[in-house]
């Protein structure tokens, strides 16, 4: 403890050393800065705004893994391949059946929803007196086999669908409103706009069932204290499987949300796993409030990263919050101190 | 003493499993052998591995930084300064280290545990492997192939004529690594190490740094797990920060000892032995498959996914690896 | 003093608006047994852990044999000679009972032969002789606090801090972990004791000090501090039991 003290007082100092050595290189710069960020100025634009679309897809899958972590202390890392899963089933349901993804979600999350229940059943509740490091290797050897399995299935060619509206002038309701929009200076298609308002919903949703059903207060305790769960009555086995099927299901419904605008291979989930990892850590793990501001966050930082270091890959950006994060402030934005 | 008894003891054992590898070798076809390189290949990575997470108990999701690190170190001392793989080898060990060392403060020093340095480590390994895309100095994404001299040669450890000649190389960085692996579990550093793993908080109270012992276990382990990377790039003859960086090398790395009982010295090779062939007979099996299963012959992912059933069961029954359940065997027995 | 050898002086912790030990001074003379009471809350593990190094004191000094330890890493202090045990126990479970207490050994040796050696010596002395191979886990909880004791004792410590170590003991159990503290005393070792069992501690103690609200309310003999007006008072709605002397 004695450590952590001492060590607050440098992250202040380093804070605030790095902030100064910002402000004189801005400074000492001025003119070029400012003219570099009037000449990016839309281009970072963009990038705020495609950062907060994504993030709210994030959000949904992010919530699930740090539900699933909140209350069964696993780390999912299977989490990316299930929503591979969901990923290729709307667009099966799309492309043999006509059924657009924006629909086919009310298929994707109950379906997602009894496979999570069936893995936490089958597979990581016999190893759930095991050490952590099992249970970890477990969702590593699932991902593996979901991953191969739809290799086997689909073969490795990347798909992806093409809805026929949203470009041009569109019917919404009573309203025709020209897509993409315009909006600001930015381009906002109507795909990334369905996908974050849906998110946001459901989000929502979730949050509602956490904090005003009373399966949602059996989670939490579970979350909070399993024996006391236990002790008052809450069957832990039970909310296991459920906890586990809706942080699934959060997936299945992010799948179907992002296929209209990004593709579909066998590796596909593992961006969004990385990012979910980031995101969870980012907003302390087991926080559904940090999930969420945790993937505005790491969206947006994805997107301007690019803008920044035009070189780089999204990601590294990402995690080079990521580590900042961790050093910083490990428990997370919302995080409890442990 | 019993345990002086036991200190000499996994000496002989190592020497013994080091003649059985050697003599066994000369029977050898090439594809047996090849398959022997890969066993002692992936148990020194895994006996490397389990230094910093079988006995210091801290979980690295990471270790292909220090592979990564060791593959390019030596394949550009080579290729810039006819540098033989062998010295190459010691200087990727030496900067892996230095990189470990860095990690390590960063992450302990900061007090990170459990799944958030397991995080911690792969965010770094990542973080290489995205740099490494874009350098320009070892070729980006693009790679680097080894330039062969054409014929055998130990000094440029290449051997183009008699591959064979690999199992020895290996086979020594093998005995190297085991020496370590052996030393570390046997003497105060090991038991150090143990006690932080088991309960820090009660080892700082008896005395024991934390902070400096888990230091000295990542600084070992990622030293050791560059040999493997500088071998890796020497036999395979080509690199790139995929091959080396990539999160599939974190995983293998660490698969072998937690399937073969972490935190023991055997472990790691045990679970080489048993998985290496079992990765090798499923792809065969996917390859030429029996009649009745006939629709699966050929088809990319199949192998990995009976691998991957296979792996969750063994996770499954045998929790605690497979000494682990032998050793509860023989309790079982002598009851 | 040359005889004192810890110094506890005017040390002070709050935690948020809590303010757990205040303004505590304390010294303890070499060779005693210094019984540290007071009801729950009263601030006792605090001020055990300010003075092994665990917490960091907001104010005041503690002072090691005239070297000063404020604020120190547990590692450090521990090598410097003071060693404490954990109220509830830490047992390094997947070691076995001898390989645990050589953790304390190596505290003064890096050869495995001489940790060892030492390590069956202290398991012996402390009565745990017969379970010396069996893996910590095996342990019941009176044999676990042995094994705390053990492990500190195979460090050879100056000072030996207890917190609770007779928790979840039996009568029978307490009777014969006091002899053990006993004779540890006559071997030289300097022990402060936090403990809640008052038979146990008003036998064992050559002086008592009492806490209570973060404040050291009393130090004296044993005898003094049963009939001092404030502890009784401090203690009224506590259940205690007080050794006729």
């Amino acid at each position: 403890m004695a450590v952590i003290l001492q060590s607050r007082r440098r992250k202040i100092i380093f804070a605030a050393g790095a902030v100064l050595l910002l402000a004189i290189l801005l400074g000492l710069n001025a003119d070029q800065a400012s003219e570099w960020f009037e000449q990016n100025d839309p281009v970072l634009r963009q990038a705020l705004v495609t950062g907060i679309l994504i993030g709210g897809v994030f959000a949904l899958v992010a919530m699930g893994l740090t539900l699933i972590f909140g209350v069964l202390d696993i780390i999912n890392f299977a989490h990316g391949a299930l929503m591979t899963v969901g990923m290729y089933i709307t667009f099966v349901l799309f492309d043999n059946y006509g059924i657009d993804p924006y629909i086919s979600i009310l298929i994707t999350v109950p379906a997602l929803f009894l496979i999570g229940v069936v893995v936490q059943r089958v597979i990581i509740r016999p190893a759930s007196n095991a050490p952590p490091h099992n249970l970890l290797l477990l969702t590593l050897g699932l991902a593996l086999l979901l991953q191969n399995a739809m290799l086997v299935i689909f073969s490795g060619t990347p798909r992806s669908i093409r809805l026929d509206y949203g470009r041009g002038e569109t019917p919404i309701g009573p309203f025709i409103i020209d897509f993409p929009l315009h909006l600001f200076g930015t381009t906002i298609t109507l795909n990334k706009l369905i996908a974050f308002i849906m998110a946001m919903v459901l989000a929502a949703g979730l949050y509602i069932l956490l904090q005003k059903t009373d399966l949602g207060k059996a989670i939490r305790a579970s979350a909070q204290d399993k024996e006391g769960a236990a002790l008052v009555g809450v069957d832990i086995q039970r909310i296991g499987l459920i906890t586990f099927g809706i942080g699934v299901a959060c997936v299945g419904a992010a799948a179907s949300l992002v296929l209209p605008f990004f593709f579909v291979d066998p590796v596909a989930g593992n961006t969004f796993n990385i990012t979910a990892f980031v995101i969870v850590v980012l907003g302390g793990l087991g926080s559904i409030p940090g999930a969420l501001l945790g993937a505005f966050i790491v969206g947006i930082t994805q997107e301007m990263g690019v803008v920044f270091m035009p070189s780089s890959t999204k990601l590294l950006g990402v995690f080079i919050v990521f580590i900042l994060v961790l050093l910083f402030r490990p428990q997370g934005l919302m995080g409890k101190k442990e | 003493m019993s345990k002086l008894r036991e200190l000499s003891s996994d000496y002989y054992w190592l020497l013994a499993v080091t003649a059985v590898f050697a003599v066994v070798s000369l029977f050898l076809d090439q594809f047996q052998i090849s398959l022997a390189i890969l066993i002692l290949f992936w148990a020194l990575l895994g006996a490397a591995w389990n230094i910093l997470g079988g006995y210091a108990g801290q979980f690295s999701f990471g270790h292909a930084a220090y592979y990564g690190i060791g593959a390019y170190t030596s394949v550009v001392l080579l290729i810039n300064f006819e540098v033989s793989p062998w010295v190459g080898m010691a200087a990727g060990a030496a900067l892996a280290g230095l990189f470990a060392l860095l990690i390590g403060y960063l992450s302990f020093r900061y007090g990170l545990k459990g799944a958030y340095f397991a995080l911690a480590t792969f965010a770094f390994a990542e973080m290489l492997r995205l740099i490494a895309s874009e350098l320009e100095l070892i070729n980006t994404s693009v790679g680097i192939h080894v330039p062969l001299i054409g014929g055998d040669s130990w000094l440029r450890l290449q051997f183009e004529d008699t591959p064979s000649n690999f199992f020895f190389a290996i086979l020594i960085l093998f005995v190297v690594v085991m020496l370590v692996s052996i030393w570390v579990a046997r003497h105060k550093v090991g038991y150090y190490f143990q006690a932080i793993r088991e309960d820090e908080d009660a080892a700082a109270a008896l005395g024991v740094d934390p902070l400096g012992y888990k230091l000295a276990a990542i600084v070992i382990s990622g030293a050791l797990t560059a040999l493997g990377g500088s071998f890796f790039v020497q036999h395979f003859g080509y690199v790139n920060p995929e091959l080396v960086f990539g999160v599939a090398i974190s995983i293998e790395i660490l698969l072998r000892p937690i399937v073969g009982g972490i935190g023991t010295i055997w472990g790691p090779l045990i679970g080489a032995i048993v998985l290496t062939p079992l990765a090798e007979f499923t792809r065969d099996f996917v390859r030429n498959p029996p009649p009745f299963l006939e629709i699966i012959e050929g088809r990319a992912g199949v192998d990995v996914m009976i691998f991957g059933v296979i792996l969750i069961a063994i996770i499954i029954f045998m929790p605690d690896g497979i000494v682990g359940a032998a050793v509860r065997l023989r309790e079982r027995f002598l009851s | 003093m040359s005889d004192t050898l810890l110094q506890i002086d005017s040390v002070t912790k709050a935690f948020g608006g809590l303010l757990a030990v205040n303004s505590a001074t304390l010294d303890l003379n070499q060779g005693e047994i210094l019984g540290l009471i007071g009801p729950n809350g009263a601030g006792k593990t605090t001020l055990f852990n300010m003075t092994s190094g665990e917490i960091q004191p907001d104010k005041g000094s503690i002072y090691f044999s005239g070297d000063d330890i404020t604020g120190h890493k547990p590692h450090v202090i521990a090598q410097s000679g003071l060693v404490r045990t954990f109220q509830i126990v830490k047992p390094f479970a997947k070691l076995s009972v001898v390989e645990n207490v050589m953790v304390g050994a190596f505290i003064n040796t890096s050869s495995v032969e001489k940790a060892e050696w030492r390590a069956r010596e202290v398991i012996e002395f402390v009565g745990l002789g017969s379970h010396a191979d069996q893996p910590a886990s095996n342990l019941t909880t009176a044999s676990r606090k042995r094994l705390e004791l053990a492990r500190a004792l195979a460090t050879r410590p100056r000072l030996l801090l207890l917190d609770e170590v007779m928790a979840g003991l039996t009568p029978t159990e307490s009777a014969s972990m006091v002899e053990l503290l006993q004779s540890i005393r006559e071997q030289g070792v300097t022990q402060l004791v936090i403990e809640h069992v008052m038979q146990a501690i008003m036998t064992l103690s050559d002086r008592i000090a009492v806490l209570h609200h973060g404040e050291l309310i009393a130090v004296g003999e044993p005898a003094h501090i049963a009939s001092d007006s404030r502890v009784i008072e401090a203690y009224l709605g506590e259940e205690f039991e007080i050794a006729e002397n």
